[in-house]
């Protein structure tokens, strides 16, 4: 029965080593305080963010940059957390086309000289997950 | 209002949960207490017919929410939401499964099915089999029961009025028979024809993984403990089959439907299939090892259970909520977390207990597995498959354990990693590099008598061929610029080991005679599958960087990837050796192959139909004449690119879509690309950015001009001359009449690639006048008559100029891609190809072992 055994430890080993290295990848949600606090200590690993982005009156989301014309790959926003910490983030991609109507936005990367590249956006909008409203249909004219 | 049709719709869900409980209880009692094969014939007649009754009240459930669909009757909610008057008949199917409802309803539709396959091909087991098909049946039935009992919600209906699910529109007091005239439309993402065949096929996969279960299930009860195996592997074959193609078809719907730039993007959803596939895989293998070899019964009974469990928590990830934000996938939460919970729970706890109970008289081999048993082999392979499945699941419930602590009163705050893909690979890398030599070695091992010898003999030609090639692809590599790192090394290694090892498998088989072996093709097919995934993700590379030369100096500068290009309109592009020029929007019209420029097209005020500006010929075949109405679908606007590689001087044209989609909040667009396909890769493209196509287009102030016949002029930076001036011919759209004075100005415009004509129109009819201004979209300019002096025949045009029209692309190639889907299709040969020579076989009578079986001795252990 050596061998089993011998294979088994083997199994083991294999399953803590995926535990350990899922560990070590995993991200944390975090407020920018501890996201800058991890730049100022020279920790790159990047981190989740959930915000919201600053509004005015009517509503229009306030602080988007993106101009196509002068680099497509340049879109920067202002988002603030729920500590009403507001973070300037730079996404090097083409400004996400729902973006102004989403209530939440999720976002990935690190702070660096700054700003907090983010590598990455989830958007959370209302009307994805639950229609609540008759929109598209004639019933608000009536 | 059609209130009759869901009502039958309801009220048959309901006979169909009640019929399920009451077949589950006929056959429980029908077998309660006896041996295997001998049953209560009462209990059993009324168990088959109250199994009947249920699957014609699912069939009627079926029908009923079809014909909402089909309808168009908006008072239901699920038609109102998932359907709209515009979508085409074939869409209406997927339309069916589009709701969290219509998917349970077909995942009941198929086990059904497959109860009644049970019922016909294994008579023997039909009662106790039969009996946990239907307390499965009635647990899923109560999903979408929609009955209030207590305060208590159990399952919703599919035949929610609209009434009761948005109480608190104003409109029902009112008035309360209110129905919207159209629905909110099919995700426009489902529109696709993936979507039509795909969640059937994984829906089926996942049905399939209950036969095996039930079987083991029935075993472990009645103590049967060897004899389910072998009607049970012909089922596991198939869900094995169905479940694997149906990942790698919802893989292709994303490649071709999605823009993330690939087609596996380690999404829970996605991972939610390939972990119970990984697991039925592995514990196909352990049926195949008793069957053929008499070891490994355990972990068959393992696996198999396990497989279903993992269906369950699949089922109850990607429908309880629990995900959150962690998945682009947006099923609903419908409340129905505690109902999937105890759904989950029901099962895990009867099966562990019953496997728990009979573990120690579950027979094993006493044969000491040596180095040269090709059971070890497929032992490690099946491990292989396990510590895979196990890492994804592992990762993937990550949320589920903020979930839990979160239940019990702790705050944690663990995310998903940040670059899943990166985490994901790394690992599951590994287990490719496993699985391919496996496969290889196992498949080798398994059809010859193996010694030090024998076996080195066998290798050595793969072994040396594989290290050959590897050198060769490192060198190949190399040589083009790229670099492998020796993870890659290992998968290549690994991958044409498994693909050659399973050739020579092939080829011996046929030299002994022995005809095509599935296992030996299904495994080729994942070796092939490999080595696919390698190329196609591992050097997927972007071909839109950023070449125009300029640099933004913003707050970074080199490190960062610069991934999408702007294209305007009709100025070609240098890109990555291609040269590309985006040239204009297109739609797609029924009736007319490829697509139709919107320029000839005129819009009208209803947005699905248009007048033909021009004659719409495609390859001398006229479509429309000029004039005609020609319907569209308006909400996809295709963007043609069209493409020239300038080293071979090759042509081709793609047309990346972007849908117009009002239910992605607001009103967002969803880009889908366009790919084309070479033997040896994929050039993958697909809009990152447009301007807005359902705002109207921003013009300046008109600008005027005075003219006389002959005159040149810069319109928007473009040369254009004022050829001439003359009688309007009937227009589109106009409706010029008697005594009507209608002219219209010919402005040639020289624009990049052609020259436009441009035809402003002035009319005077009783003495009124109107002026028709002309656009060309190309250009950005709108050109209008403003008036005519006849006396000094001069006129004064009105210009507006727009911003130039572009579009952000992205561009990615993808070598051999096409491995993988062929590495699929040779899978699915084999798996067809196995069920068949099992088949077969059992008609030609007894099992023919492959030569040289080596007898286990079969001694349960007590």
């Amino acid at each position: 029965m050596k061998r089993t055994h011998i294979f088994v430890i083997a199994i083991i080993a294999v399953a803590a080593g995926i535990i350990l290295s899922t560990t070590a990848d995993a991200s944390v949600y975090v407020l920018f305080g501890e996201a800058r606090q991890r730049a100022a200590e020279g920790n790159a690993t990047k981190v989740h963010v959930v915000g919201r982005l600053p509004r005015d009156a009517q509503n229009h989301p306030v602080g988007l940059q993106y101009d196509p014309m002068v680099d497509p790959n340049y879109f920067a926003f202002t988002l603030v957390d729920s500590t009403h910490v507001a973070q300037r983030v730079v996404y090097n991609n083409p400004k996400p086309q729902d973006f102004e109507t989403s209530e939440q936005v999720v976002i990935t990367g690190a702070m660096r000289s700054g700003v907090f590249m983010a590598d990455n956006i989830l958007l959370k909008c209302p009307s994805k997950y639950v229609k609540k409203d008759l929109k598209g249909t004639e019933v608000a004219a009536k | 209002m059609n209130l009759l049709v869901g009502d039958i719709g309801h009220l048959s869900v309901i006979v169909a949960f009640v019929a399920a409980i009451v077949a589950a209880y006929a056959y429980f009692q029908a077998t309660r207490g006896r041996a295997l094969g001998d049953v209560d014939a009462s209990w059993q007649r009324l168990g088959r017919g109250a199994f009947f009754v249920h699957g014609a009240a699912v069939l009627a459930v079926v029908g009923c929410l079809f014909d909402i669909i089909y309808h168009h009757r908006y008072e239901y909610y699920y038609a109102w939401s998932h359907s709209s008057n515009h979508l085409p008949i074939k869409y209406m199917i997927s339309c069916f499964w589009a709701g969290q409802e219509g998917s349970f309803l077909l995942w009941i539709f198929w086990q059904v099915l497959l109860g009644v396959g049970v019922m016909v091909f294994n008579k023997r087991w039909e009662a106790p089999v039969l009996a946990v098909f239907s307390a499965v049946q009635a647990f899923l039935v109560s999903m979408i029961v929609g009955v209030v009992a207590g305060g208590l919600k159990i399952g919703s209906s599919p035949f929610m009025l609209l009434r009761e699910f948005l109480t608190d529109l104003p409109v029902w007091k009112t008035n309360p028979n209110f129905v919207p005239k159209d629905g909110t439309g099919l995700n426009a993402l489902l529109q696709n024809y993936w979507m039509v065949i795909h969640p059937p096929t994984l829906f089926l996969g996942f049905a399939l993984t209950l036969v095996p279960f039930a079987f083991a299930i029935a075993a472990l009860w009645k103590k049967e403990l060897t004899a389910w195996v072998k009607p049970a592997i012909p089922w596991a074959l198939v869900g094995g089959g169905v479940l694997g193609v149906g990942v790698v078809m919802g893989a292709y719907w994303a490649y071709e439907t999605l823009n993330f730039g690939g087609y596996w993007n380690w999404d829970p959803v996605e991972n939610a299939v390939y972990i119970p596939w990984l697991v039925l895989v592995a514990g196909l293998h352990g049926l195949v090892l008793w069957q053929r070899r008499r070891t490994g019964l355990r972990t068959a009974y393992a696996l198999v259970i396990t497989t279903f469990i993992l269906v369950l928590y699949a089922t109850f990830l990607t429908r309880s909520g629990v995900l959150g934000n962690a998945s682009v996938h947006s099923f609903t939460d419908l409340g129905l977390s505690g109902q999937l919970l105890i759904y989950l729970g029901f099962f895990t706890v009867l099966a562990v207990g019953l496997l728990v109970w009979r573990w120690k008289d579950i027979p094993v081999s006493e044969k000491e597995l040596t180095m040269y048993s090709p059971e070890l082999w497929v032992f490690v392979g099946t491990t292989v498959l396990c510590l895979g499945a196990f890492q994804v699941l592992f990762t993937t419930s990550i949320p589920v354990y903020n979930a839990f602590m979160g239940f019990v009163g702790i705050k944690t705050n663990v995310a998903l990693p940040a670059d899943q893909v990166a985490h994901y690979s790394k690992l599951q890398l590994w287990m490719g590099v496993g699985i391919g030599v496996l496969s290889g070695l196992g498949q080798v091992m398994w059809w010859q008598r193996n010694d030090k010898e024998t076996l080195l003999n066998a290798l050595t030609p793969s072994v040396l061929l594989a290290l050959l090639g590897t050198a060769l692809a490192v060198l190949l590599v190399r040589y083009n610029g790229l670099t492998i790192s020796p993870p890659f090394v290992a998968l290549f290694l690994a991958g044409l080991f498994g693909v050659l090892a399973n050739l020579g498998a092939l080829f011996t088989l046929a030299r002994r005679g022995i005809t095509l072996s599935g296992g030996a093709l299904a495994h080729l097919g994942v070796a092939l599958m490999l080595l696919g995934v390698l190329a196609s993700s591992g050097y997927s590379a972007i071909i839109s960087r950023n070449v125009s030369g300029l640099l933004y100096s913003r707050e970074f500068s080199e490190d960062i990837n610069r991934d999408n290009v702007l294209l305007y309109r009709n100025e070609a592009a240098p890109m990555h050796g291609y040269q590309l020029t985006y040239a204009g929007q297109y739609f797609e019209v029924p009736g007319v192959p490829g697509y139709v420029n919107k320029q000839v097209l005129f819009r009208t005020d209803d947005d699905y139909k248009t007048l033909a500006r021009a004659d719409i010929k495609v390859g001398g075949k006229l479509y429309y004449k000029m004039g005609d109405t020609v319907t569209v679908i308006p909400e996809n606007t295709y963007y043609r690119v069209d493409y020239t590689n300038k080293a071979s001087g090759e042509r081709f044209t793609l047309y990346p879509r972007a849908q117009v989609n009002e239910q992605m909040g607001g009103g967002g667009i969803l880009a889908s690309p366009d790919i084309k396909h070479f033997w040896d890769h994929d050039i993958y493209t697909h809009i990152s950015g447009a301007p807005d196509t359902r705002k109207d287009k921003q013009w300046s102030e008109p600008k005027e001009h005075v003219l006389s016949v002959g005159d040149t002029i810069f319109l928007n930076d473009y040369f254009a001359v004022f050829r001439a001036i003359e009688p309007a011919k009937e227009t589109v759209g106009l409706g010029l009449q008697k005594g009507d004075l209608a002219l219209q100005a010919d402005m040639v415009v020289y624009g990049e690639q052609r020259q436009y004509h441009v035809h402003p129109l002035f009319v005077v009819r009783n003495r009124l006048v109107g002026r028709v201004p002309d656009e060309v979209d190309d250009l950005g300019i709108r050109l209008s008559l403003n008036t005519i002096d006849p006396q000094k025949g001069k006129f004064t045009f009105g210009v507006s100029t727009a911003q130039k029209d572009y579009i952000i692309l992205k561009a990615m190639q993808k070598p051999f891609i096409n491995l993988l889907w062929s590495g699929t299709l040779l899978m699915a040969l084999g798996f067809g190809l196995s069920l068949r020579q099992r088949n077969t076989r059992r008609n030609a009578g007894p099992e023919v072992g492959p030569v040289a079986e080596p007898r286990a001795r079969l001694e349960p252990v007590a």
